[in-house]
């Protein structure tokens, strides 16, 4: 088997006397699209929170392929290919979609620290960024301001920037969080669209969109690993049905 | 924006009308010309208001653009006019190069603390500015000297501008020479806010969690906008203390820093021009007021401060912008 993309060993994180990781020992492969599910407070968002360096982990340690990125901050591991999305969006509401998609590209191509030359210069720059929105059915909308976006809008232009820093790995926090049903789909078409070469890894609590797009299913439960394994694994293992049964209780 | 009436525009192009030199623009430059003809006797106020003017601008740098708020900016002010003043004094009486040296001590002290500045934020990062103003003031206090304290700096004599332009009585070459340094200044700031730099510095102001998220560092910009914003506050201090040829505690103390923040929100912060309208309407309210009033001349300012914030959110240019885009999406 070849090195992981991603993987983390014996990751673990504390607050006070809550663990919120446990032991975590991933590996992601390249291309998979991993789903990632559990009850609320599994400890999901933190765990992707770890692995971008948004939190730092009291104990274990990050690879992204065979490069330790454990104490390494945010940005740097964007540079590296290591980039995700938010659960709430998380934008820049009075930069137009265009300009917050070209001001990622600009990043990523370290154009960023010029100012002695106008955006109008950066004629690749600013067409990769409407590329992108337009792949996402977004061109229609490149000129307007983020805050005018429609929600479902938004939450695509989240991915859109996500995209433009050319992510190897990509990991998706509830990418269809308050999208309605039938909004979701598309915007599932359009995750599972992207490049095979991208190893995606989502959040997400809608079953039936887990089942339709990902290719392997990690199941947390407080802080922890409860199984790893394919969809067929995952929908037929009584633990499974045991802590969702559970969790239904609270609605 | 209508997004049906720029349909068929390209990204290149959209970037381009971003980036182009309104009417607006031109007009609000070419009246900078009329205090020759229309207030000739009052070239004094407007070589002040230049100044003013290009600190404002310093300030809208890091205020409006990366959301940097500071409570301490004279300090960058003071600095370049002290720098100005002993400049001339110890070495010679040329301007350019005692305005470039007073832009230079600025910027450097202006970088050293961008350090700090860079990894704070909110009520911490005011705090620090707050205190990197009294330091600067206290030094400039002591070294009485260096600085004649609270006697203010005597002995600053300049020489003619490029050997000819003599500093008269009236004003003329002061103004002109405010003017040209204002709008060169100003160009480049402009030149810097259509950048890709000044595109992450936006980014920044909007969102600096998600900044990271997209690979930027924002410290390296923040250190380097600071920078940046604090040889300009030099560059109008040092202006100050040429066309004035004294420096006074006055020109470094918290008063000074928190006129500029009045100025920028007033006038309406991130736009460039928020700081000049801004220190137009700050320095002619307080030539007019304080003719009546000497004392209470900050009262109708108070008021006018409170009157904006509360119902101009992004101040006076923010207020006009809503407005004329109003009226362009009216129901026809």
């Amino acid at each position: 088997m070849t090195t992981p993309v991603l993987s983390t060993h014996k990751l673990n994180k504390s607050f006070g006397s809550l663990v919120v990781a446990r032991d975590i020992e991933i590996a992601l492969p390249r291309g998979v699209r991993y789903a990632l599910i559990g009850p609320n407070g599994a400890g999901k968002t933190t765990l992707i929170n770890l692995m971008t360096g948004m939190l730092r982990p009291d104990t274990g340690a990050i690879l992204l392929g065979e490069e330790d990125i454990t104490k390494l901050e945010p940005q740097a591991r964007v540079k590296r290919g290591l980039v995700r999305t938010f659960q709430i969006n998380s934008l820049f509401p009075d930069l137009s979609a265009l300009e917050s998609v070209t001001l990622a590209v600009l990043e990523r191509r370290g154009d960023a620290p010029v100012w002695w030359r106008e955006l109008p210069a950066y004629r690749e720059a600013a067409d990769e960024a409407y590329d992108i929105l337009k792949s996402l059915s977004l061109g229609d909308h490149a000129y307007r301001t983020t805050r005018e976006l429609a929600y479902g809008q938004q939450r695509l232009l989240e991915i859109a920037l996500s995209l433009a820093t050319k992510p190897h790995v990509l990991l998706l926090d509830e990418p269809a969080a308050g999208v309605p049903k039938e909004e979701s789909e598309g915007l599932f078409a359009a995750i599972a669209g992207l490049s095979g070469d991208i190893t995606i890894l989502f959040i997400e609590h809608d079953m039936d969109v887990v089942f339709r797009f990902a290719s392997r299913i990690i199941v947390m439960v407080s802080g922890g690993i409860l199984l790893e394994g394919t969809p067929q694994e995952i929908a037929s293992d009584p633990r499974v049905r045991e802590v969702y049964l559970g969790g239904a209780h609270h609605g | 924006m209508d997004a049906a009436a720029r349909a068929g525009v390209t990204p290149q192009q959209y970037f381009r009308s971003q980036a182009r030199w309104t009417p607006l623009e031109i007009a609000f430059w070419l009246a900078a010309f009329l205090p020759f003809i229309l207030f000739p006797t009052h070239l004094s106020l407007a070589s002040q208001i230049a100044i003013t003017a290009l600190f404002a601008l310093s300030l809208d740098l890091i205020l409006g653009y990366a959301g940097i708020v500071s409570l301490g900016h004279a300090a960058f002010f003071g600095i370049g006019a002290y720098a100005a003043g002993l400049f001339s004094k110890y070495v010679w009486g040329e301007p350019i190069t005692g305005l470039l040296f007073a832009g230079f001590c600025a910027g450097l002290v202006g970088f050293a603390s961008s350090f700090i500045v860079a990894r704070f934020k909110h009520l911490t990062l005011i705090m620090i500015t707050l205190g990197i103003g009294f330091l600067v003031h206290e030094v400039a206090n002591a070294a009485h000297w260096l600085t004649g304290g609270t006697d203010g700096l005597q002995g600053v004599r300049m020489w003619p501008i490029f050997n000819y332009f003599n500093f008269d009585l009236w004003g003329y070459t002061g103004y002109s020479y405010a003017l040209a340094v204002l709008f060169i200044v100003f160009v480049l700031s402009r030149r810097l806010i259509n950048s890709p730099f000044g595109l992450s510095l936006r980014g920044i102001r909007e969102n600096s969690t998600r900044m990271a998220a997209i690979g930027a560092d924002s410290r390296a910009h923040i250190r380097k906008i600071y920078t940046i914003s604090t040889a300009i506050a030099g560059l109008a201090g040092g202006l100050l203390a040429q066309t004035t040829e004294t420096v006074s505690l006055g020109s470094i103390d918290f008063q000074r820093s928190a006129d500029v923040v009045v100025m920028l929100v007033l006038g309406g912060a991130g736009r460039l021009y928020g700081g000049l309208l801004g220190a137009i309407i700050f320095m002619v309210a307080r030539d007019q007021f304080s003719g009546i009033n000497p004392q209470f001349w900050y009262f109708p300012m108070g008021l006018l401060l409170v009157a904006v914030v509360m119902f101009l959110p992004g101040g006076i240019l923010g207020g006009l912008a809503r407005l004329t885009a109003r009226w362009r999406n009216r129901p026809s």
